[in-house]
C-alpha cells in the first residue's frame, strides 16, 4: 500500500515502517455483547446466523468444510453439521459430541477427517477429558468418520501421531482415485514415548527418527478407510540451516581425565566431557548462586555445593541450549499447508518460514524455497491465486489469543504477506495487507483464514481477522491489495478481552460462511456496488463446488456465459481498459444475442469481436473475445 | 474446554436437547448457558497451571525489562524492531495470564519495573528463579552494553531466556491433568511455538552478527 510506504519514511520511531490503524472506521468502536454486538457491513448482506446446539454454546467453533448442501463446523467439542439448502435457515442435521481442540474439518467423498491436537481427546469421544499424562485413552492425531449417512457419522478410524493435529490437508492426487493423502500440521510438543510408541523429541542426530522437523503423511484407502495409515514422515526442512559438528577425539578424553584428577570441573554435553574454564565456572557459580537466592561472594561451602549440583545445572542449561539448537534448524513443523494439486505446489506456513512446496508425488513433498519476513512472527496459513501465479501467507501473530488490530498495533504485524511465484517458482515479497480498521483492545484480532472467491479476471479473498470480523480483499495487483467489503461485530465481553470473532471465513457456491467461535455460524451474500457489479458476482456463481477444503485449493474455470462477458465488460469499463463506446456496444449487443435464435446470435457475437481491438487491458480483452467466440460456437 | 460440559446447573441441562433448543431456546435462555459455560470451564485447572500463569508472568516481565533498553543503548533498526515485537506481544500475554488467574480466584501478580529491577507483588515469591532468566549481573552487563555490543548481547541473552520459556511450557505439559483448560492450553502451545520460532529468528541474526565482523 502506498501509506505503507510513507510510513516507513519515518523508520526512527520506536517501531519501524509501522502505521497506526485507522479509527474513524466504522468498525471501530462498536458496541459489544455476546448475541446483540453492534454490527457494521459495507457491500455484503448478512442472510442468517444460526447459533449452537446446546452442548457446543460456548465452546470454540472452529474450521469449517463443505459437501453438497451441508456445512461441517468444527468445534472444540466435536462436529456440527448443518444442512443449508435455504441459506438463510440453515437447519442443524447431526451435532457429535467427541471433544478434541481444534477439531480441523475435512470432506472427501464420504469421509469426514477431523484434528485432534489438546489433551483431552479421548479415542472413545467421552466428555471426561484424560488427565494423566500418559495414558492409552487419548487421541492426538486424525479421527475418520464415515458419513454416508450424515444425519449418523459412523467413526471408523484414528491415526495418532506423535505431536497430535493442529490442522490438516487432503491431498487428492490427480493421477490416483483409490487413496487420499492427509498432510498432518501442528507444532505441539512431542507425546511421551510411553503413550505412542516410536514418539521422539530428540535431535536428529541423536534419534533419527525423531517427530521434530518433519511432517507426517497418511495415506487412506477410500475402499477401506480403517486402514489409514502413516507413509512418510518427509523432512521439508532439511537442511534450511546445518549446524556445525564436532566430535572428540581419543586426547580430548585423556584431558579430561587428567583434569578431572586434578580436582577441575568437567561436564558432560550430549555424551562428551568438556572441561570448564576457571571463567566459565565463576559465571555458572554466580548464576545458580543467583538461582539458589544464594548471596555475596562464593564461599568454600557454597563451591562444594555448586560441585555437587553442577550435573544437574549442566543438565538445565543443556536443554535450554538443545531448544536453541533445535530451533537453528529451522521450524519442527507446520501450521498450515494448503495443497494446490492442479499446478503441483503446496504453501506451507511453517514457524518462521513461508515454504513452497513441489507435491507432484503427493507421498513426498519436496521444498523449492522458503521465504521469511522479519515483520513476521508466526507463519500460519497460505492461499495461492487460482492461476498459481500468487500466493498469500498470513501471519498469526500472538496465536489468534491477542488484541493485535489496536489503534497502535503496526501494519505489518499480524497481516497478510503477498509474493509472487516466477516460472521457476521462486516466490518474490509484494506488500502487506492488514485489516484497515482499528479494533478495540477487547478483541482478539489478526489474520486467520480465508478462500478465493471465483470472480473471474481478478483475485479476491475474503478472510477472518477473529473479532476484526471479516474483510473481502482484492489482490489482483499484488503490490496495492485494497479492501472492497466487510462485516464486524463488537466485542463479545464489554469488560475484559474474550475470545470470539470469525475463525473461518470461506466462499461456497454463491455463499460466504463464517465460522463464529463464540456465536455460531453466519452466512453473507455478496452484494454489488461499485467495486463489484451484479455481473461479476453472478459469473462468481456459475463456478459450483460439489465440495469444498480450504486447504486443498481447487483450480476453478468459468463456463463460457452471456454472464460471464458481461462481467469482464463491467470490469474493462471501470478500469478505462476499453473506451465508453465500444463498452455500450458490447453490451446492447450481448443483449441483442441472447435473445436471438442461434444463427442470428452467431453473427451478432462475432460482430463484436472487433470492438475488442482498441483497448488497452490485453489479457482481459483476449479473455472477452474467447467467451463471445465460444458463445458463438465458431 | 472440552472436559467442560457436562455438569451445569439442572435448568441449563433442559437446553441441551438440539430440537428444543433451536425451537425453544430464547437468546437470553443460549446466553445464560454460554456465561455458565465459560464459568464452568474455569474449574478444571491444577496447580501446575497457576504455578506455570505465575512464573511465566515474572518470566515475561523480565523480558520487558530487557527489550525497553534497546532504544537508549543503541540497538540496531533490527533489534529495535524485534525488541518492540517482543514488548507488545509479552506485555499482551502478562494481561492474559492475569485474568486467568483472576478468573480462577487466584492470586494474581502485579510487574513494577523500576529500571532494571522487577518487583512483583500479590502472586507469591515466583519468578526469579524460573529457567533462562538472567541473573542480575547479566541484566547490568546488558544495560551497559551500547550498540553493535547491545545488539549482540540482547540476542544472546534473550535466546537464554525464551529457551527457559519453552522448557516450562514442555515441564508443563509433563504434569498429569495439566495444561487441560483450553485457556491454558492455548496460551501455553503459543508461546511454545512463538518462542521456538523467534529463538531460531535471533540465532539468524546473531550468525549474521558473526559472519559481517568477520
Amino acid at each position: 500500500m502506498h501509506r505503507h510506504v510513507l510510513a516507513c519514511l519515518f523508520a526512527s520511531l520506536l517501531v519501524p515502517c509501522g502505521f497506526a490503524q485507522d479509527i474513524t472506521d466504522p468498525r471501530y468502536g462498536l458496541t459489544a455483547g455476546l448475541f446483540d454486538a453492534g454490527e457494521a457491513i459495507w457491500n455484503l448482506t448478512l442472510v442468517s446466523t444460526v447459533q449452537p446446539p446446546g452442548p457446543f454454546v460456548g465452546v470454540t467453533n472452529s474450521d469449517l468444510a463443505f459437501r453438497d448442501n451441508y456445512v461441517f463446523q468444527g468445534n472444540y467439542n466435536g462436529i456440527i453439521i448443518w444442512d443449508i439448502t435455504d441459506p438463510a435457515a440453515p437447519t442443524l442435521v447431526k451435532d457429535y459430541l467427541c471433544p478434541a481442540s481444534q477439531s480441523d474439518v475435512s470432506v472427501y467423498g464420504d469421509l469426514l477427517f477431523v484434528s485432534g491436537e489438546g489433551l483431552g481427546g479421548r479415542l472413545d469421544c467421552g466428555t471426561e477429558g484424560v488427565r494423566e499424562r500418559v495414558s492409552h485413552d487419548r487421541l492426538r492425531g486424525i479421527r475418520i468418520f464415515d458419513i454416508t449417512d450424515v444425519t449418523s457419522p459412523e467413526y471408523v478410524a484414528n491415526v495418532q501421531t506423535c505431536r497430535g493435529s493442529h490442522t490438516h490437508s487432503v491431498l487428492k492426487d490427480p493421477d490416483d482415485d483409490e487413496n487420499v493423502y492427509i498432510y498432518v500440521s501442528g507444532s505441539a510438543p512431542v507425546r511421551p514415548e510411553e503413550e505412542l510408541e516410536g514418539c521422539s523429541g530428540l535431535m536428529p542426530e541423536e534419534d533419527p527418527s525423531t517427530a521434530l522437523f518433519r511432517i507426517e503423511v497418511i495415506k487412506v484407502p477410500l475402499s477401506d478407510p480403517a486402514q489409514a495409515a502413516i507413509v512418510s514422515s518427509p523432512r521439508i526442512f532439511e537442511d534450511l540451516e546445518a549446524p556445525p559438528r564436532h566430535g572428540p577425539s581419543p586426547a580430548d578424553y585423556e584431558e579430561a581425565e587428567k583434569a578431572r584428577a586434578e580436582g577441575r570441573f568437567v561436564v558432560t554435553v550430549r555424551g562428551q566431557p568438556r572441561i570448564l574454564r576457571d571463567r566459565q565456572v565463576s559465571a555458572y557459580m554466580r548464576q545458580w548462586m543467583s538461582e539458589e537466592g544464594r548471596e555475596g561472594e562464593p564461599s568454600a561451602q557454597d563451591s562444594a555445593d555448586f560441585r555437587a549440583a553442577l550435573p544437574a545445572f549442566m543438565a538445565a542449561r543443556n536443554r535450554a541450549r538443545g531448544i536453541t539448537r533445535n530451533a537453528r534448524r529451522g521450524p519442527t513443523q507446520c501450521h498450515d499447508i494448503t495443497l494446490y494439486p492442479e499446478v503441483g505446489l503446496a504453501g506451507g506456513a511453517c514457524g518462521g518460514y513461508g515454504l513452497l512446496l513441489d507435491i507432484t508425488d503427493p507421498a513426498n513433498p519436496v521444498r523449492i524455497q522458503a521465504v521469511a519476513d522479519s515483520n513476521f512472527s508466526y507463519w500460519h496459513s497460505a492461499t495461492f491465486s487460482n492461476d498459481g501465479t500468487k500466493v498469500l501467507f498470513t501471519d498469526e501473530w500472538g496465536g489468534g489469543g491477542g488484541p493485535k488490530c489496536r489503534p497502535s498495533d503496526p501494519m505489518e504485524w499480524g497481516a497478510n504477506a503477498i509474493f509472487t511465484i516466477d516460472e521457476s517458482s521462486r516466490m518474490e515479497f509484494q506488500s502487506y495487507y492488514k485489516l484497515p480498521a482499528a479494533q478495540s483492545n477487547l478483541e482478539n484480532c489478526v489474520a486467520h483464514n480465508g478462500s478465493l472467491i471465483p470472480v473471474p479476471g481478478r483475485d479476491l479473498f475474503i478472510q477472518s481477522w477473529y473479532q476484526g470480523g471479516i474483510s473481502l480483499m482484492d489482490w489482483t495487483d499484488a503490490q496495492n491489495p485494497v479492501e472492497i467489503a466487510y462485516h464486524d461485530r463488537g466485542a463479545v465481553n464489554s469488560e475484559r478481552m474474550q475470545s470470539g470473532g470469525s475463525w473461518s471465513v470461506y466462499w461456497y457456491n454463491g455463499l460466504i460462511i463464517s465460522s463464529e467461535i463464540a456465536r455460531g455460524l453466519d452466512i453473507f451474500r455478496l452484494k454489488p456496488g461499485a467495486f463489484l457489479t451484479e455481473n461479476e458476482i453472478a459469473a462468481s456463481n456459475t463456478v459450483q463446488y460439489d465440495y469444498f477444503n480450504a486447504q486443498g485449493q481447487p483450480q476453478y474455470a468459468w463456463p463460457a456465459t452471456f454472464t460471464l462477458a458481461r462481467a469482464y465488460v463491467d470490469q474493462l469499463e471501470r478500469g478505462d481498459g476499453l473506451d465508453s463506446e465500444a463498452v455500450t456496444g458490447l453490451r446492447q449487443g450481448l443483449d441483442a444475442a441472447e435473445s436471438e435464435s442461434d444463427a442470428e446470435r452467431k453473427a451478432t457475437l462475432e460482430s463484436l469481436v472487433p470492438l475488442l481491438s482498441g483497448g488497452s487491458d490485453t489479457a482481459r480483452l483476449e479473455a472477452l473475445g474467447d467467451v463471445l467466440r465460444q458463445l458463438a460456437g465458431s | 474446554m472440552q472436559t467442560a460440559s457436562l455438569r451445569l446447573p439442572a435448568i441449563l441441562i433442559l437446553l441441551w436437547s438440539p430440537g428444543l433448543l433451536l425451537a425453544q431456546g430464547s437468546m437470553e435462555e443460549l446466553e445464560a448457558l454460554y456465561w455458565a459455560r465459560q464459568k464452568e470451564a474455569m474449574s478444571h485447572f491444577t496447580q501446575a497451571d497457576v504455578d506455570f500463569m505465575t512464573g511465566m508472568i515474572g518470566h515475561h516481565a523480565q523480558a520487558l525489562i530487557m527489550s525497553r533498553l534497546a532504544p537508549a543503548n543503541g540497538a540496531s533498526t533490527a533489534i529495535r524492531t524485534l525488541a518492540a515485537r517482543i514488548i507488545n506481544a509479552q506485555n499482551d500475554e502478562i494481561e492474559l495470564m492475569q485474568n486467568w488467574l483472576r478468573d480462577r480466584e487466584q492470586a494474581v501478580p502485579q510487574v513494577h519495573i523500576d529500571g532494571l529491577n522487577l518487583m512483583m507483588h500479590g502472586g507469591g515469591d515466583h519468578g526469579h528463579h524460573m529457567p533462562g532468566m538472567l541473573t542480575q549481573e547479566q541484566l547490568e552487563e546488558l544495560s551497559a552494553a551500547q550498540g553493535m555490543e547491545f545488539d549482540r548481547l540482547f540476542l544472546t541473552y534473550m535466546i537464554q531466556h525464551h529457551a527457559g520459556a519453552v522448557t516450562m511450557v514442555e515441564d508443563l505439559f509433563a504434569v498429569d491433568g495439566a495444561a487441560q483448560d483450553e485457556a491454558a492450553y492455548k496460551l501455553a502451545s503459543s508461546i511454545h511455538v512463538d518462542q521456538i520460532t523467534e529463538i531460531a529468528r535471533m540465532q539468524q541474526m546473531l550468525d549474521d552478527f558473526a559472519n559481517q565482523s568477520q
